[in-house]
């Protein structure tokens, strides 16, 4: 018995393995022949689309973790009303999101960080970036005897580069006077992987702070060098929920969903906010988005905004060879700006602000994209 | 047997036929016979070249790191993907303490275990009750302690079906909280002692070290019954008639008959610990430091790989490659070490007979 569980370890292994070889190689394979792959498919496609009157579009898609129970649900709404409409998504990460787009090997991408200027060079067939919705990243505590917790930048931007290493340290304590604050070290719970979620926290915190700026600086996968690590918002929540006084960052919909408490921080204005849908919307509305629709709210202006908030994008190809490929495209980008928003706070994102949507669709059209 | 199957063919033989049962294998058997060979041959094969198939693999990749960062990588303590450094001392010291300890826990716990259900600890106990209640005779009860210690080692190895992700989410909700204040009990009290000098917060590789403990229990439990099981009977028979007591029988005699069985499901186990990834990376805390004490968090390298992996740049996937040859390279040399020590020990099993 314990010979043979050993053997099918050993075996499950090896398997895995080599299905993680052939996988490696499938990407690369792809690689070469997607453009090949791309044009075959499509006059395959046009074929079975003349010749049928319902037209059956597939449309695949890959990236970011944060928005993605967002993603699926509308994509499941859009795919109910448009019958014949398949849409994939899988969450793998804003990074593997936009590597598959330069790749080719999806129809869109999705990531929190919006793609820079040499990843977009390297997509052959153009891209746009579509904000879709946004999120902010609450810093939740484990305090129990502690229910508001005010944290001025001095305070945060101390703990997360390592000076504050204690509770009752004075910088803490001056803002929160009658909390009983313990005296205990601080366990900070960081992110253990590559995320977006780290990428925009830090930038925030290197634009609030110099030192933090130089070391560790803005990243996706900072070199901290102090607390404990965990996989995923998912992991860093459980490490809170189940650490004592512990303190990390999450995106605010983990919080909630955990019930964990969040600190309230201090913004550009001097003002302590807490972290809500209306703080964060308020964030938005605070800051213009540019033409090519990239905005990094590093540091908001405003009395009533939360600061740090970031936008997540949608990747598309600035041309498809599918026609119906990419009008489906098209009204399901349209349909998440509209009714999409509607369903986007009851799941923690923050709906995009009237004018952002107006803006976004303007700059749509103006970039007269997703046709032939 | 045979010569009881001969006297039968003789009686049941008539004395004038001469009609033979045998027959010349058909063409049909023949081919099936050969394309059976076959199959199993190259099947062996292709297991065999898949193993050399992954080792080159995963060499070939790693080699513009090898090239790139030569054996400064196994010394560094900084991994730094930003900066480009690369260094993987801590996540190898973090393999080997969790898998020691992880080890030490459960030996300890696998050979009482073997002990327990192999030299009929139980079915002595049992046995008494019974013959009290008067039914030890009654075919129908006769034989349940025996069924009992099989099932006992089937609960014991199913420990080897749950996977390793409920494991991990088990360490984080239950284990750490439990442990939590006694941990701190000792990091208070006796902080002087390098293996207790931080507190335990969260994660960290003792917790780590014990949810592994119990992953690999099945491994060592079961391999080590098998080697107590197969002392020879008359050393037990005659450690007891020179006068032992059972504690100096099972001491004295058949564990060190066993030792080297015993010893090679340890290392059997340790492989298996080595090589486990998802419930450390859950529960080590993933934090490149080496700090001697055992609740301070630490990072492995299947951890690293896990947690790299995913999102790794072109750049960093030889770097990765050349940390998973290290891991391999470890898991090997330890498995490789169990078998030659488990071959000794079925080797020298003569020896007994011989005295």
């Amino acid at each position: 018995m314990s010979k043979q569980t050993r053997d099918v370890g050993i075996g499950c292994f090896l398997l895995c393995v080599c299905v993680a070889m052939g996988c490696s190689s499938d990407v690369d394979n792809r690689k070469d022949t997607s453009t090949q792959t791309n044009s075959d498919s499509t006059s395959s496609e046009k074929a079975l689309a003349s010749k049928g009157s319902q037209k059956k579009v597939r449309i695949q898609g890959a990236g970011a973790s944060f928005p993605a129970p967002l993603y699926v649900k509308w994509f499941k709404a859009f795919s109910a009303s448009h019958p014949g409409t398949q849409i994939d998504y899988q969450s793998v990460g804003s990074g593997s999101g936009v590597k598959a787009l330069i790749d080719g090997t999806v129809d869109f991408g999705a990531s929190d960080a919006a793609m820079t200027d040499e990843e977009i060079a390297q997509v052959k067939s153009g891209v746009i970036l579509i904000p879709l919705t946004a999120g902010s990243i609450v810093l939740a505590y484990n305090l129990p005897e502690v229910s508001e917790l005010k944290l001025t930048r001095q305070a945060y931007t101390g703990i997360f580069s390592g000076r504050i290493t204690k509770w009752n340290d004075p910088a803490i304590i001056s803002t929160n006077p009658n909390a009983k604050l313990p005296n205990a070290a601080i366990n900070v719970v960081l992110r253990a992987d590559s995320s977006g979620t780290s990428f925009v926290f830090t930038k925030h915190l290197s634009a609030i702070d110099e030192a933090f700026a130089k070391s560790p600086g803005t990243s996706k996968m900072p070199n901290w060098t102090f607390g404990t690590k965990a996989k995923g918002n998912e992991g860093v929540t459980a490490g809170i929920a189940t650490t004592p006084a512990s303190i990390g960052f999450v995106e605010y919909s983990f919080a909630t969903g955990a019930k964990l408490k969040m600190a309230h921080l201090e913004n550009r204005d001097g003002k302590m906010v807490a972290p809500t849908i209306d703080s964060a919307r308020a964030t938005l509305e605070s800051t213009e988005l540019p033409d090519n629709l990239v905005a990094w709210i590093s540091d908001p202006v405003g009395e009533k905004s939360y600061p740090i908030v970031t936008y997540t994008w949608l990747l598309v190809n600035r041309t498809y060879a599918d026609r119906d490929k990419s009008d489906r495209l098209k009204e399901l980008v349209e349909y998440c700006l509209t009714e999409g928003q509607k369903t986007s706070e009851s799941l923690g994102y923050i709906p995009l602000p009237e004018k952002g949507v107006e803006q976004i669709k303007s700059s749509l059209s103006k970039l007269q994209s997703l046709k032939e | 047997m045979t010569r009881a199957l001969e006297r039968n063919s003789k009686i049941e033989r008539p004395a004038g036929e001469l009609e033979c049962i045998a027959r010349p294998p058909s063409l049909l058997e023949q081919r099936a016979d050969i394309v059976f060979r076959g199959c199993c041959y190259v099947i062996a094969w292709l297991v065999i070249a898949l193993v050399i198939f992954i080792v080159a693999k995963i060499a070939w990749s790693s080699i513009p790191a090898i090239s790139a960062y030569g054996f400064p990588f196994l010394t560094g303590q900084q991994w730094d993907p930003n900066a480009g450094t690369y260094g993987i001392l801590p996540e190898i010291f973090g393999t080997l303490v969790s898998s020691t300890v992880a080890i030490l826990l459960s030996s300890f716990m696998g050979i009482a275990i073997a002990i327990f259900l192999s030299e009929g600890l139980l079915s002595s106990v049992l046995r008494l009750a019974l013959r009290q209640l008067g039914i030890a005779n009654r075919s129908k009860w006769s034989r349940l302690p025996e069924k009992l210690e099989r099932g006992l080692l089937n609960v014991i190895e199913l420990l080897a079906a749950i996977p390793s992700v409920v494991y991990g989410l088990w360490g984080i909700y239950v284990v750490i909280p439990t442990i939590r204040p006694y941990c701190n009990f000792l990091n208070a009290n006796f902080e002087w002692f390098p293996l207790f000098g931080t507190p335990l917060s969260g994660p960290g590789l003792f917790p780590a070290a014990m949810v592994l403990s119990i992953m690999i229990l099945p491994t060592i439990a079961s391999l080590s019954r098998d080697a107590l099981n197969s002392v020879p009977i008359k050393l037990r028979e005659a450690a007891y008639a020179l006068g032992s007591t059972r504690w100096e029988a099972i001491f004295m005699v058949i564990l060190p008959a066993a030792r080297n069985g015993i010893i090679g499901a340890i290392l059997l186990g340790f492989g298996r610990a080595l090589g486990e990834t998802m419930a450390l990376a859950m529960l080590t805390g993933n934090s490149n430091r080496i700090s001697w004490s055992l609740f301070s968090p630490g990072n492995t390298l299947a951890a690293l790989l896990a947690n790299n992996f995913p999102e790794a740049s072109k750049n960093q996937v030889p770097t990765l490659m050349y940390a998973a040859l290290v891991l391999l390279a470890i898991t090997l040399g330890v498995n490789l070490l169990g078998a030659i020590v488990q071959q000794s020990a079925t080797r020298k099993g003569n020896l007994w007979t011989r005295i």
